[in-house]
């Protein structure tokens, strides 16, 4: 059974429809992420899961059952927000029990899953004092204890990770990664960083316009895009689009090689791609150019530091793309379509 | 930069320091004449016994000091002042913090509700109070006539002519003049505590009392600690509400520290007794504004 299940949801402020007719289910201790661009939805979309907004339309079903008109308290969810919200007046200790005393529980018990949450997170130390007094890293940990402790049935995160620095980033990535394993709950994470999403989640909802554009696992929403706004929006550089008469084809850019270098198994389309400059990465190389019978559309090919063939700019090269590659989406919608013949 | 703009020597208009002082300088004006001047003038009127019969500066040290208190009216406006001021406050308060809970909610008709509740704030003291006067006067009170109708009471209550209910009165009037204030700043005060906070105490289930006491007001502290600085000020010092309703009477109940000093200073022409008894409040003040920040500023720190 889903754990969480919304249906048809839909939520208005005002004009603007923030939330446009979502149907998404996630599975028993899956981490599914929420992806898209400031904007899409999606963090009024966990909002009202989590019951802090109520949906101007459809359903909300928290373990098979119908939660919609229900306050937060009164569903299983916990809840880390992007600025942790800890209570600064409170100490860690007090921050993590007071969503068990809003329960009612005795103090020994309270105590006792205090130091357990506590444990969970390696913040028993820093129990006595105040959020100000902990660094970035600490307080997620405090945040996450505080969420966890009444044991919830699913833990909704929003963008938790974006107010930490760079570096703090990928360490903190990682323990939320091992704890979620761990303990194995259901997760909903919201962000609009595609690393995360590609690399955090079982499954990825990718949101646009208030909708859900695609879900499907990281590979699925990279290799198999369903439109071309889930095309453009994951992958960096994004996939090349080209446009014929009939329909759109595109290719990912570290698909886009120069003809020799790629390995010759299975069909391969080649392309005159014309190079107008070069940005040297380190580990990669980027050729900004354009393919000659499309010349008014950019493209990028993404060379990897192990191909070191000289190119030359201002020339026309020969790259191609293996044909199974390809992606073929529809002029108008910008739907994905069957694999159309390229007309040379 | 074009050349026009190059300049080599400096202006006068370039220098900060310069500009600071000159747009400082209306406002520092203002209160060494209005205020400093005043205040200097009454101390050195303390240690004479100037009088409007005998307008010459002679120093007696801290005579007029004492025989301001030994004058029993004096001690009975200082114990009024202190319940005045003590009691307003609370009330103020409690009903400016339920007021601003009101306020920051979204609801029809919020732009005349924040209306009403600013006006007493916005009618100047006098005015307001007269109209106070009026409504507790002694013959055609409408709130008694509202009592009688209900079958309340069957004499008229003489509110200003009991101590009692003079008391009351007074407090209730200054109570109603300073709430709007107190509830604007209590309202900043819940506007800067942050979205999240307030929706992860609704995650973590909390109801609308545990929000209130154990979150909501402990994060208000310091911006309460303010409203209920100026509160007092604001009672300590205002005559006009104790004047206009009451002048202080009947027999001296509803006297208070800044009345006593006017009636004693301006209408008795004791000029030099009235300077003392306004200094008088000069230490209270300043001790309650100086414990008040303290503990404002502790409570930031944590």
């Amino acid at each position: 059974m889903a754990v969480v299940e919304v249906r048809g949801l839909r939520k208005d402020f005002g004009d603007v429809t923030a939330v446009d007719g979502v149907d998404l289910q996630s599975e028993e201790g899956e981490f599914l992420v929420l992806l898209g661009p400031s904007g899409c939805g999606k963090t009024t979309l966990l909002r009202m899961i989590a019951g802090l907004e109520q949906p101007t339309e459809g359903e909300i079903l928290l373990g098979g059952e119908d939660v919609s008109g229900l306050p937060p308290r009164a569903r299983r969810i916990a809840m880390v927000f992007q600025s942790y919200a800890l209570y600064p007046h409170m100490t860690v200790a007090n921050n993590i029990a007071f969503p068990l005393k809003a329960q009612g529980m005795d103090p020994e018990e309270r105590t006792k899953k205090v130091e357990w949450a506590a444990g969970l997170f390696g913040i028993e130390r820093l129990l006595q004092r105040r959020p100000r007094q902990l660094s970035g890293g600490e307080r997620q940990r405090v945040a996450l204890a505080r969420a966890l402790v009444r044991e919830p049935t699913v833990f909704l995160l929003d963008e938790p990770l974006s107010n930490l620095d760079a570096k703090l980033r990928a360490a903190a990535r990682d323990d939320l990664m091992e704890f979620q394993r761990r303990i194995g709950i259901t997760t909903i994470y919201v962000t609009h960083d595609q690393v995360e999403a590609m690399g955090m989640g079982d499954r990825i909802a990718v949101m646009n316009h208030g909708k859900v554009r695609q879900l499907g696992t990281p590979e699925d929403v990279y290799h198999h895009p369903a439109d071309v706004f889930v095309a453009q929006f994951l992958g960096s550089p994004p996939m090349n689009l080209l446009e014929t008469p009939t329909f759109v084809f595109g290719f990912r850019p570290e698909q886009f090689l120069p003809e020799g270098i790629a390995e010759s198994e299975g069909t391969r389309v080649p392309f005159s791609f014309h190079v107008n400059r070069i940005e040297y990465l380190g580990s990669e190389r980027y050729l900004y150019g354009y393919i000659r019978e499309y010349d008014e559309t950019r493209v990028i090919a993404m060379l990897p530091a192990t191909v070191t063939l000289p190119v030359a700019i201002d020339q026309d090269h020969k790259f191609s793309v293996p044909k199974d590659q390809l992606r073929f989406f529809d002029l108008d919608d910008g739907r994905r379509i069957a694999p159309q013949t390229l007309m040379r | 930069m074009t050349t026009t703009t190059e300049r080599k020597e400096r202006y006068l208009g370039d220098n900060p320091r310069f500009l600071a002082g000159l747009f400082m300088s209306p406002a520092v004006l203002y209160i060494l004449a209005l205020v400093g001047f005043p205040f200097v003038l009454a101390i050195v009127y303390a240690f004479t016994d100037i009088s409007t019969g005998n307008p010459e500066l002679d120093f007696v040290g801290w005579a007029t000091f004492s025989r301001v208190l030994d004058d029993p009216v004096f001690r009975e406006a200082l114990w009024n002042t202190f319940l005045f001021a003590v009691i307003a406050n609370v009330l103020v308060v409690v009903l400016a913090t339920a007021l601003a809970e009101i306020l920051v909610r979204d609801f029809k008709g919020k732009w005349l509700v924040r209306f009403l509740v600013l006006l007493p704030w916005v009618a100047p003291v006098s005015l307001a109070t007269i109209t106070w006067l009026w409504t507790l006067d002694s013959i055609f009170s409408p709130i008694d006539w509202v009592l009688r109708q209900l079958g309340l009471i069957t004499e008229n209550m003489y509110w200003l002519g009991q101590p009692g209910t003079a008391m009351t009165s007074v407090i209730a009037v200054q109570t109603w003049r300073i709430v709007p204030l107190a509830a604007v700043i209590v309202m900043a005060g819940l506007i800067a505590i942050p979205g999240d906070i307030t929706d992860a105490v609704a995650v973590d289930g909390a109801g609308f009392w545990r929000r209130m006491f154990q979150v909501t007001i402990p994060l208000l502290a310091p911006i309460i600690a303010v409203a209920v600085l100026f509160g007092v000020i604001l009672t300590i010092s205002d005559m006009s509400v104790v004047y206009v309703l009451t002048r202080g009477g009947p027999t001296n109940s509803t006297q208070v520290l800044s009345t006593w000093a006017f009636i004693k200073g301006i209408e008795g022409g004791a000029l030099a007794q009235g300077a003392a008894v306004a200094l008088f409040l000069l230490p209270v003040l300043i001790g309650i504004t100086a414990v008040v920040l303290r503990l404002a500023r502790r409570r930031e720190v944590m």
